[in-house]
């Protein structure tokens, strides 16, 4: 049994290292590209270097022999006489891996198992040092060896100056002789030669030790967590007002008369006391979602490799917060994700030339904070999704019917590549393709509440988008009031707040039809009443001014009206429990300072309620900037002509001109019947008449003897006759509006003139 | 072996929950309101830092709403999957049954009652209505 001073030593022998090796491999991949700082090199080899000897020092010869032969060959970098090679880097990665292994043995083991299974690996090293060693001796142009690195490590020199393979029972004997010094375990040396001849035999038997060790990792990088000095010395302060805060009430306790404003000093300070302490120690457990991303660098490097393709990655975001629970659990799909992508979706350097494109590929992970939830998007710009070879592929293994697959809209049929048992690849490679991984991907994901979306384009890429709630995640909120209850509004929706009061508020909303809305800046911005939207009772003090809190949702502003507003404050975001998960208009809850519970707000979800933007609306890239506005407006920027007209009890509509033919006028005794519905003679055909005060909604009753007015409209080829009340005037617009989702027959509304007017939908009115 | 059953009260039901899904028993506080939510979810409950759903058995029973000012109890039950606040009228003494006495519910049962009851046991005078914990603390089915 180890002593306790040493088992401290290994443990932070395990916890450093495990750092350094993350360093370690970043430094390595930047050392391949050629964009390393020039003190990289020291950097890594003074972390395998420390290794060597801390692991000599506590007796795991294993991990020293094998961090030997890795400092070897790092300092034949060093000192210039080889250069990094895609073959050295792949060693040395290697190398971390292996060490990484044998660390994680002591650390579950408390011994790093035979020499001999990482003799060969040691040989490799040596031999990759050599290799290029001898190539330099027989090349006069490099220089020679420089003198002062054989001397440098005696043990290395003695391997490698006999040269490696020939003289096998040489460099076995020899370093038998270095590493005398440090006790070897007996028996090694003479397992030596074999490893060395036979090298695959030894790595085939350290493989299947990896995945039991995988878990065991994962308990050791739990088990510790770093800290920012800075937050600890906080908490240390506030532990030490907390000790004289207690202090106080203990006196006061025993004293005889207790003045009543002291305990609430005292209540005061404890309380706020406490407040932060909280939240310091939540802190704590919030880590940067880099912690998971730095190993990324390294699988996209080994699997384009593997798969003979180039891929740049870039990482946007790293220094995201999320809690470490989450953080864990999001790190094996992710993982698989990255690896698709690159598998399935990142074509070879032939192919993407074929394209057009520039022969390297292009991964881009990006984490930010929005509405509450941490977003994590995956975007490569390789080949997509072949929506037709998925669904023939689920149709081949049945997942769906024929009739199915032809009724899928493109975004289903997108998600069927979470179905089990779907895989694309033409070919099971190594990588993937064997229809399992998707579908735990997002099993996994659900599983932490979360969601997964894919959208793809042929031939243009493929994002993957993952939204996971902020479980512990703090997040700075507005609080609000709503109908006797509390709400917090993350700050990231929260755009501005403007109040109304007196005369504005009394004229301020104004109505697009029964929509209410606001004019911010000339703009309308469709209003939701928080206390309806939501059921609640009305406030009891009715208040004459309105709070309007202008939230963004999906690309989308909108104004939510509450009772009133109150503090911003830090909150700790609990998620709700399943008997809640049907409310999408809350993100969450969270438990104020005075120990209630209040619920968060969904910028989106309250929005996807009151209808502003739609259910299945979900963030789109760049390129779907816009798409809304372009319904509201086919030629959004393009001034076009309107047609400014008004119904009886709807005075300020408008429709577009270009397709009104002529402006009519019919004595009320030419309307006859046609088919059923009212239509006049006109031009020698007869032309539909259609009221549109029965759409758009305003009073039917006009003076039954007084002429119509009508446009006349084209629609399709034929004539359309619109009945309106009064025809105003022509006017020049660019006719980009508010949409407002819930008036039938409206494209939306526009100010026109400096007044609200409601912009008229025809072809969705002829075709109702 | 005897098994511990934790007894409530609901209306003139007298009903039992294993102990050991029951993770403790409190005076009814005050719940903030959840807007729009499934009707039996009366409101959510700090537990001291953690919030919890209450669950209002009456409703969840199909029973007829407390009346206004009468006592409750919240049982917090924890299972596998679940972590609920279920609220009762009154919470009765922790008692030991006889495996033997325990029979399972008759066919002829109804309601919103018949997916929760594990079966009865008969005790002398009465019939204690063992819930099945993991039940009645899920999302019941029509309201998900």
């Amino acid at each position: 049994m180890k002593s306790d001073l040493q088992q401290q030593f290994i443990r932070d022998m395990v916890a450093e290292t495990d750092e350094g090796l993350d360093r370690y491999d970043t430094a390595i991949l930047r050392l391949e590209k050629g964009d390393a700082p020039p003190d990289t090199l020291n950097e890594i080899f003074r972390v395998v270097h420390t290794l060597k000897g801390t692991a000599g020092c506590l007796g795991f010869h294993s991990i020293e022999k094998l961090a030997h032969a890795g400092e070897s060959l790092m300092d034949a970098l060093r000192t210039g006489t080889l250069g990094m090679t895609p073959d050295i880097a792949s060693g040395l990665l290697k190398l971390s891996e292996s060490l990484r292994r044998l660390l994680r043995r002591v650390d579950t083991n408390g011994n790093d198992g035979p020499a001999a299974e990482i003799e060969a690996q040691a040989g490799q090293l040596l031999a990759m040092r050599d290799e290029s060693a001898a190539t330099d001796q027989a090349g006069p142009v490099a220089g020679g060896v420089d003198p002062g690195d054989s001397a440098f490590d005696v043990a290395g020199a003695g391997v490698s100056a006999p040269g490696y393979g020939a003289t096998a029972p040489d460099a076995s004997t020899q370093p038998a002789v270095a590493w005398g010094l440090f006790d070897d375990a007996p028996g090694a040396p003479a397992e030596a030669p074999a490893a060395l001849v036979s090298a695959p035999a030894p790595v085939a038997k350290a493989v299947p030790a990896t995945p039991a060790a995988d878990a065991s990792t994962a308990a050791a990088n739990n088990s510790t967590v770093r800290v920012d000095v800075a937050l600890l010395d906080r908490l240390m302060n506030l532990v030490g007002e907390l000790v004289l805060s207690r202090n106080q009430l203990t006196q006061i306790a025993q004293s005889r008369t207790v003045r009543p404003e002291s305990v609430l000093e005292i209540s005061q300070r404890i309380n706020l006391v406490t407040a932060e302490l909280q939240e310091g120690v939540m802190k704590t457990r919030m880590q940067p979602i880099g912690n998971v991303w730095a190993k990324f660098p390294r699988v996209v490097r080994e699997v384009a490799r593997e798969l003979g393709k180039e891929v740049r990655l870039d990482l946007v975001g790293s220094n995201t917060e999320l809690d470490r629970t989450i953080l864990e659990s999001i790190r094996d799909p992710l993982t698989h994700i990255v690896r698709n992508s690159i598998d399935h979706g990142i074509e070879s350097p032939a192919r993407r030339a074929e394209a057009g494109k520039p022969p390297e590929g292009h991964l881009i992970m990006r984490a930010f904070h929005e509405g509450g939830q941490v977003n994590i998007e995956i975007v490569d710009d390789g080949a997509g999704i072949d929506l037709a070879r998925v669904k023939q592929k689920a149709l081949n293994r049945g997942l769906i019917t024929a009739e199915e697959g032809a009724r899928l809209s493109d975004r289903d049929a997108t998600a069927l590549i979470f179905l089990p048992g779907l895989s694309t690849a033409e070919k099971i490679t190594r990588v993937s393709g064997r229809g399992v991984g998707m579908d735990v991907v997002k099993t996994n994901i659900e599983k932490i509440g979360g969601s997964v979306d894919v959208q793809s384009t042929l031939g243009r890429g493929t994002s993957i988008k993952i939204k996971i709630p902020l479980t512990l995640a703090i997040v700075p909120a507005l609080i609000v009031h709503a109908g006797g209850e509390r709400f917090a509004i993350p700050q990231v929706s929260l755009v501005e707040l403007v109040r109304l009061e007196g005369e504005s508020a009394a004229r301020g909303i104004e109505r697009v039809y029964d929509t209410p809305v606001f004019r911010l800046r000339g703009n309308l911005l469709p209003l939701v009443f928080l206390q309806k939207e939501l059921a609640l009772p009305p406030a009891a003090e009715p208040d004459s001014a309105f709070n309007i809190v202008v939230l963004q949702a999906d690309r989308r502003s909108f104004g939510l009206v509450v009772d009133a507003i109150s503090d911003t404050e830090e909150i700790v975001v609990k998620p709700l429990d399943l008997h809640l998960k049907g409310l999408p208009m809350f993100a969450g809850a969270t438990i104020m300072g005075d120990g209630r519970p209040a619920l968060i707000l969904d910028a989106l979800g309250v929005a996807q309620h009151a209808k502003i933007v739609g259910d299945g609306q979900e963030h789109r890239g760049a390129e779907g900037l816009g798409r809304a506005a372009d319904s509201a407006g086919q030629a959004e920027g393009k001034r076009t002509q309107w047609l400014l007209f008004s119904l009886p009890g709807r005075d300020r509509l408008a429709l577009p001109l270009d397709q009104a033919a002529r402006l009519e006028e019919f004595p009320a005794g030419s309307i006859e019947r046609s088919g059923g519905r009212e239509a006049v003679q006109y031009r020698g055909q007869i032309m539909p008449l259609v009221r549109l005060s029965q759409h758009v909604g305003g009073t039917t009753d006009q003076g039954a003897s007084e002429p119509l007015r009508v446009i006349v409209y084209h629609d399709q080829g034929r004539s359309v006759g619109l009945v309106v009340g009064q025809i105003h005037d022509i006017v020049e617009h660019d006719g980009a509006g508010q949409k407002n989702g819930r008036a039938p027959g409206l494209l939306g509304s526009a100010v026109i003139g400096g007044r609200i007017t409601d912009l008229i939908d025809v072809p969705a009115i002829l075709h109702a | 072996m005897p098994k511990q059953l934790c007894t409530f009260y609901i209306a003139d039901l007298f009903l039992g929950l294993d102990v050991l899904a029951v993770q403790e028993v409190l005076r009814a506080s005050e719940l903030a309101r959840v807007p729009l939510a499934p009707r039996h979810v009366e409101g959510l409950l700090n537990l001291r830092g953690q919030i919890v759903t209450a669950i209002d058995l009456r409703r969840r029973l199909g029973l007829a709403p407390r009346e206004t000012g009468a006592e409750s109890m919240f049982m917090i039950v924890r299972t596998d999957n679940a972590f609920v606040a279920l609220i009762v009228d009154r919470v009765g003494d922790v008692i030991e049954v006889d495996p033997g006495s325990f029979e399972e519910p008759p066919d002829t049962l109804r309601g919103a009652i018949r997916g929760l009851l594990s079966g009865v046991h008969k005790l002398p005078g009465s019939l204690l209505h063992i819930l099945d914990a993991d039940q009645t603390a899920a999302v019941p089915a029509h309201a998900a």
